[in-house]
């Protein structure tokens, strides 16, 4: 009972740091039809920037919170022109071209980031000082730290807020009208360009905020680390239907949960033979499972009326 | 009468198929008026010129005195010119209240930071927008639809719905693409008015339209095109016994 609760805490902060991500592959998507593979390396810039800032102001006095939200801010500004400019550079100019083109360059433009990443911070794991309130507290046999509980808060306020944003704004109607149909929302004034790069901006800056609070989490940071995590994202997208705000959400905290819970039960029901190290294999058969029995995803419309 | 719209010379070919062939019209300030022709003569594609969708070959168009550059969708909405379109193109998984203030984006104005921050001036504005909205699905007379989806309308909701949308950019002229396709007899008259209340509130109405009665009871003039040519132009009841019209429509004789 309390392995299952304590994976349950476990599972929906890793997966409100998923949903995170997974907003920023969604909303891509849905307006240009385009795979960002290139997300993940932003979370991993985010991650790294914000570090920089941290180590700098780490012993300047300032109280640690307020440390770390300096460095959350770098990392958002810094994510938000690294989006903006991804998508000038690598995306526009193939905007036309077939399908394939765009994809194997989001590849390119990941490569180039990591290595980018690897020449500025280097190929060594850097610890994260521990600048958030960390105690643990104990419910029902389960325990959590504070950290948890402010990555999962601070997750959920800020998709709560981008909710309201797409949803009820001006900017989100022209959003949602450009993913249906961009010339017919040009006709009615809106820059599909204009609306192109903020998508990526805000993407971007869910992306930094990601990084920095899966590093808060995990206390480390790596050149690598945004791989296999925007892999992970990815597949919360298409989990929860890829295109669909509320899909990636749902997709990222239900993968977390996942993952966490398998990786808390499969040394028991295996015997023994796979340990927690198979976490990672949850969440690629999630995503095979999903793309054989419902490729549409949880929340997904029909595939055909993307194209 | 002042003229609206002059197009002319205007040319477009795709590829081998010459789709227009140096047409050339004007259409006053208040009219009506009825662009007709056999299927494939190109009435639809010089709405898609006139609106910016198709980039002409040759030619010139000019609008309320300003020449149209060769320019984009979102200018020409700029300069007064809103449409319909032949297969309806909402947005269809917005609601019809929506869909209609999505319209109202040309001539409003918030940005990010309104979006962000909410203040008083973006809240008035989005009032506003809402409160427009409303009124043109009152003007369209499906009030009571505004929070249904659009693809679940109904067919003739869902034209009255692209009409609504259209006159929320704020149009000097409305360009309307077989408004009445697939619409039951009802709905027909109920469409035409729809269109005499617009040109009562003084709009102009360009009209390609299939259902003769409708264009010939509606139009103050009509143009005929056949091959990408303007073959007549004239009062409908004139246009209706012009022998090349008719040879249009029936066949060539040989």
């Amino acid at each position: 009972m309390d392995i299952f609760l304590q994976q349950l805490i476990n599972g929906l902060t890793l997966g409100s740091i998923y949903a995170l991500v997974a907003l920023g592959y969604t909303m891509v998507y849905g307006i240009l039809g385009l795979i960002n593979f290139a997300h993940g390396e932003v979370v991993m810039i985010g991650a790294l920037s914000s570090l920089t800032i941290i180590r700098l102001l780490a012993d300047s006095g300032l109280p640690g919170p307020v440390v770390v939200l300096i460095g959350l801010v770098f990392a958002v500004v810094v994510c938000m022109a690294l989006g903006f400019t991804i998508e000038r550079v690598a995306y526009r100019p193939l905007r036309n071209a077939p399908r394939l083109a765009p994809l194997i360059t989001a590849i390119g433009v990941s490569i180039v980031l990591q290595q980018l990443a690897m020449l500025i911070w280097g190929r060594s794991y850097h610890s994260v000082p521990e600048l958030l309130p960390a105690d643990r507290h104990e419910i029902f046999g389960a325990s959590y730290t504070e950290i948890q509980v402010i990555i999962v808060v601070v997750a959920a306020v800020t998709m709560a807020g981008l909710m309201l944003l797409v949803s009820r704004t001006r900017l989100g109607r022209a959003m949602r009208a450009t993913a249906e149909n961009p010339a017919i929302a040009g006709l009615m004034g809106v820059d599909a360009n204009r609306i192109i790069s903020l998508t990526f901006i805000i993407g971007s800056g869910l992306a930094a905020l990601a990084g920095v609070l899966i590093s808060a989490n995990y206390g480390i940071a790596h050149y690598n680390m945004g791989f296999i995590l925007g892999l992970k994202a990815f597949t919360a997208a298409v989990l929860g239907g890829i295109g669909n705000l509320a899909g990636a959400m749902v997709g990222g905290v239900l993968l977390g949960v996942i993952e966490a819970l398998g990786a808390g039960y499969i040394g028991d029901l295996s015997g023994g033979i796979f340990g927690s190290a198979y976490q990672d294999v949850f969440a690629f058969f999630v995503l095979i499972t999903v793309l054989v029995f419902r490729p549409s995803g949880l929340m997904g419309e029909k595939v055909s009326e993307r194209a | 009468m002042t003229v609206l719209l002059e197009a002319r010379g205007v040319g477009k070919s795709f590829g081998g198929v010459q789709a227009l062939k140096e047409v050339s019209l004007t259409i006053a300030a208040g009219e009506i008026y009825g662009l007709i022709g056999p299927n494939g003569a190109g009435k639809t594609t010089f709405f898609n010129v006139l609106t910016g969708l198709y980039q002409r070959d040759v030619g010139e168009i000019s609008f309320d005195g300003k020449p149209l550059r060769l320019s984009s969708p979102h200018q020409v909405a700029h300069a007064g010119v809103a449409r319909t379109f032949q297969n309806i193109r909402l947005f269809a998984n917005m609601t019809a209240l929506e869909n209609v203030m999505v319209g109202r984006h040309l001539r409003t104005r918030a940005g990010v930071l309104g979006a962000v921050f909410r203040n008083q001036a973006t809240r008035k504005e989005e009032a506003a927008i809402r409160r427009r909205a409303e009124e043109l699905l009152r003007y369209v007379g499906i009030e009571h639809r505004a929070d249904t989806i659009a693809r679940h309308l109904a067919y003739g909701d869902q034209r009255r719905l692209e009409i609504a949308r259209a006159l929320a950019t704020e149009p000097k002229l409305l360009a309307l693409d077989e408004p009445a396709a697939g619409m039951n007899a009802t709905e027909t008259a109920g469409l035409k008015v729809l269109i005499e209340g617009l040109r009562a509130d003084g709009l102009t109405v360009l009209l390609i339209e299939h259902d003769v009665r409708l264009v010939m009871g509606l139009c103050d003039r009509v143009a005929v095109l056949d091959y990408g040519e303007k073959i007549a132009e004239d009062v409908p009841a004139s246009v209706q016994k012009n022998p090349k019209v008719i040879e249009a429509y029936l066949g060539g004789t040989a």
